[in-house]
């Protein structure tokens, strides 16, 4: 019998921002489910990001932003991962996302957008759902 | 028999005779606070059967103030209306000060941008995408100026929520006052200046533990000889809660950080009482409203006989905690925003029942952006309301004597002591946050906290139960990304204009005194003076001190 692959996830806190509480509780749940998950911790810049990805390989990356530096933030990791030709990877980002940011953000290839009050087993369904590989 | 004896007999043939299968057919099989307290269905005389009053409780005003600091509480003074409000440029924040000194708000909270908070410039990498968004943007005493333009410095009292650049922004506050024609001794106001939640909880520190503490206790030792009236840390629980711990992980770790503060500034050998009555204390408003009361008046207690039989304080100011309060952001739901109007009001309640000295009332769109004029007016009405209209404010400590709230106040201060034991055993604060104790304790609960919502054994209105049908639309408020190139602008400005050979020199000389064990105040006040920027000054203290990194935990 073979063992299903574990799905390995990257959790990232992208910015400035320290509002750390809701992207350990998703690790831990992710984690939780059977994931394997590497949280980055805080104040990930988009190389530090690329960089973790293309060491880790990982099947997701799940970006946390509260601070409202979405709209500069992801349009810039999502360029160096492509300068890397990383394009099998989800990435999706959370936290405070308008509804009015989300094309623009979809148009960057960009998903998820799972704000306050989603219940964890969402996005981990989310996760396994939208893989790339 | 004694009297309590006969209650506690009276109160068994009740549950045999009279509650019988009532107690059965509950709701839940257990009520728990927030705190995992188990809280009982009744409370009666038997469950306070060992509070002194004189002891225990005492008289407002007086040791050890667990009905509050001071003798005749709101009926004397209302507590200070204090909005914490910072959007965009100082411009911007200047226009949203005055409309709240208008609708009659009676003191300041400044709220700062995140590169302000880390101390980079607005032109840095770092500050890419977070400019104005989160907070006013501050690059140098220009800034400052803009702020509080039109704002009488010697009137107002301001608080400013920074932390590891705080001894540049209140350099930059008293060098702003000093222009305004208004020397340091007639300042009034906060830094938040506490450094140690930082690492445990809200994160934005810059230095490691040990260079930070010496920054703070520069500070304490400068304002409590040029700047007598300013609070010099506001030692906060606030963000500790919100990080995800309990009402009484708070309770206990801030007091924690209290002491840590006052063992850290006898150190350098300072008399207790000529800096304790200057500390101050910044509670979190959650939702379980007896806990938060019992939450407050545990606090004051508990720093009343620390600081009087651990730290041998002689002046009652010493002893006497004082705080602010700011309801629960966390606890604000993006469902149904405007549902958040009436948390608020009841977390309001809570923090004034508590006998808090500020508050701010968060404003119901807060899950979903800086708040809109609109919402921020609601939510200092609510204040207003609950100051004019309730009624609460005509007695000091209303719910005193309440077998529940004195049970639980007990039970509070109890638990604090455990933590005060654990915390102890780790060898104190810092080495227990090198530890992640604190860290690991608050992101336990966080978690049990959320899987408890999500298997509905905690009920959060419109968010778990009462679902919302439509979805809802009320009106945000969004920064323009053209803040971020005006600041630039603006940066370049001062940088073009001012003397940078001086500036050079003064930074040159800051140096040589981190490396020393100089008090830095006076030189960093030299060097926002002539203007140098927050990322030049925190970059060279960066040079002596280092940076810190933290364990990424989850």
């Amino acid at each position: 019998m073979t063992e299903e692959r574990r799905i390995k996830v990257l959790v990232c806190k992208p910015g400035l921002d320290g509002h750390d509480r809701g992207v350990k509780i998703i690790a831990r749940a992710l984690r939780d489910s059977g994931m394997e998950v590497i949280y980055t911790g805080l104040h990930q810049t988009p190389d530090d990001i690329v960089n973790t990805v293309i060491q880790e390989d990982p099947d997701a990356v799940m970006l946390s932003i509260l601070s409202g530096s979405h709209k500069a933030l992801c349009p810039i990791i999502m360029q160096k991962l492509k300068e890397h030709d990383i394009d099998d990877v989800l990435i999706a980002v959370g936290g405070i996302i308008p509804d009015e940011d989300k094309p623009f953000l979809e148009k960057h290839g960009l998903s998820g957008f799972h704000g306050p009050g989603t219940e964890l087993k969402t996005i981990v369904e989310f996760v396994k759902n939208n893989l790339k590989r | 028999m004694t009297e309590i004896d006969k209650i506690k007999q009276e109160k068994e043939e009740w549950e045999k005779n009279c509650l019988r299968e009532k107690a059965q057919q509950e709701r839940q099989k257990s009520f728990r606070s927030l705190s995992d307290i188990e809280i009982k269905r009744l409370y009666t005389p038997n469950d306070i059967k060992d509070l002194n009053y004189g002891s225990d409780l005492g008289f407002p005003g007086q040791y050890p103030f667990t009905r509050g600091p001071y003798p005749n509480m709101y009926r004397g003074q209302l507590w200070t209306m204090r909005q914490f409000a910072g959007l965009g440029t100082a411009e911007q924040t200047n226009q949203r000060y005055k409309f709240l000194l208008r609708h009659g708000q009676t003191g300041l909270s400044v709220a700062f941008s995140l590169h302000t908070i880390y101390g980079y410039e607005a032109d840095d990498d770092k500050a890419l995408g977070e400019i104005g968004k989160e907070g006013v943007s501050i690059d140098t005493l220009k800034d400052m100026e803009t702020l509080f333009d039109g704002i009488d410095l010697s009137k107002i009292s301001t608080s400013m929520t920074i932390n590891a650049p705080a001894a540049i922004l209140l350099a930059m506050y008293i060098v702003t006052a000093e222009k305004q024609g208004h020397s340091p001794e007639q300042l009034r106001g906060t830094i938040q200046n506490d450094i140690l939640k930082e690492y445990i909880a809200q994160k934005s520190w810059i230095f490691p533990p040990e260079p930070s503490m010496r920054l703070i206790v520069d500070t304490i030792e400068y304002c409590t000889k040029f700047v007598p009236q300013w609070y010099t840390i506001s030692i906060s629980g606030y963000h500790i809660r919100e990080a995800g711990s309990t009402a009484v992980q708070e309770l206990a770790f801030t007091l924690a950080d209290g002491f840590a503060y006052v063992e850290a500034a006898m150190e350098r050998g300072l008399d207790v009482d000529s800096f304790a009555p200057r500390l101050s204390f910044f509670f979190n408003s959650h939702n379980n409203f007896f806990e938060e009361v019992c939450k407050y008046r545990a606090a004051r207690r508990i720093w009343a006989k620390k600081m009087k039989n651990k730290y041998s304080a002689k002046k009652t100011e010493s002893m006497r905690l004082r705080f602010h309060t700011q309801t629960a952001g966390v606890s604000l739901t993006a469902q149904e925003p405007e549902n958040n109007i009436v948390r608020v009001t009841l977390q309001g309640l809570a923090a004034v029942l508590g006998g808090t000295q500020s508050l701010h009332t968060n404003s119901f769109d807060e899950a979903l952006c800086l708040p809109t004029e609109k919402a921020v007016r609601i939510a200092l009405r609510t204040q207003q309301v609950i100051a004019h209209e309730s009624g609460v404010t005509d007695t000091v400590d209303p719910l005193a004597g309440s077998y529940y709230v004195e049970w639980l106040t007990n039970k509070m201060e109890e638990e604090s002591e455990a933590y005060f034991e654990k915390i102890e055993e780790l060898g104190g604060v810092i080495p227990a946050i090198k530890a992640n104790f604190f860290q690991k304790e608050i992101a336990n609960a966080s978690y049990k906290y959320q899987k408890e919502v999500e298997n509905k054994e905690r009920i959060i209105v419109a968010v778990n139960e009462y679902k919302p049908r439509e979805p809802c639309s009320i009106e945000l408020l969004k920064i323009d990304e053209k803040v971020a190139e005006e600041q630039v602008e603006k940066l370049n400005k001062i940088k073009s204009e001012r003397n940078n050979e001086k500036i050079k020199e003064i930074l040159e000389k800051l140096k040589e005194a981190a490396k020393g064990t100089e008090n830095l105040m006076p030189y960093i006040i030299d060097a926002v003076r002539e203007y140098a920027a927050i990322g030049e000054i925190m970059e060279t203290l960066k040079e002596v001190f280092g940076i810190y990194r933290e364990d990424s935990i989850y």
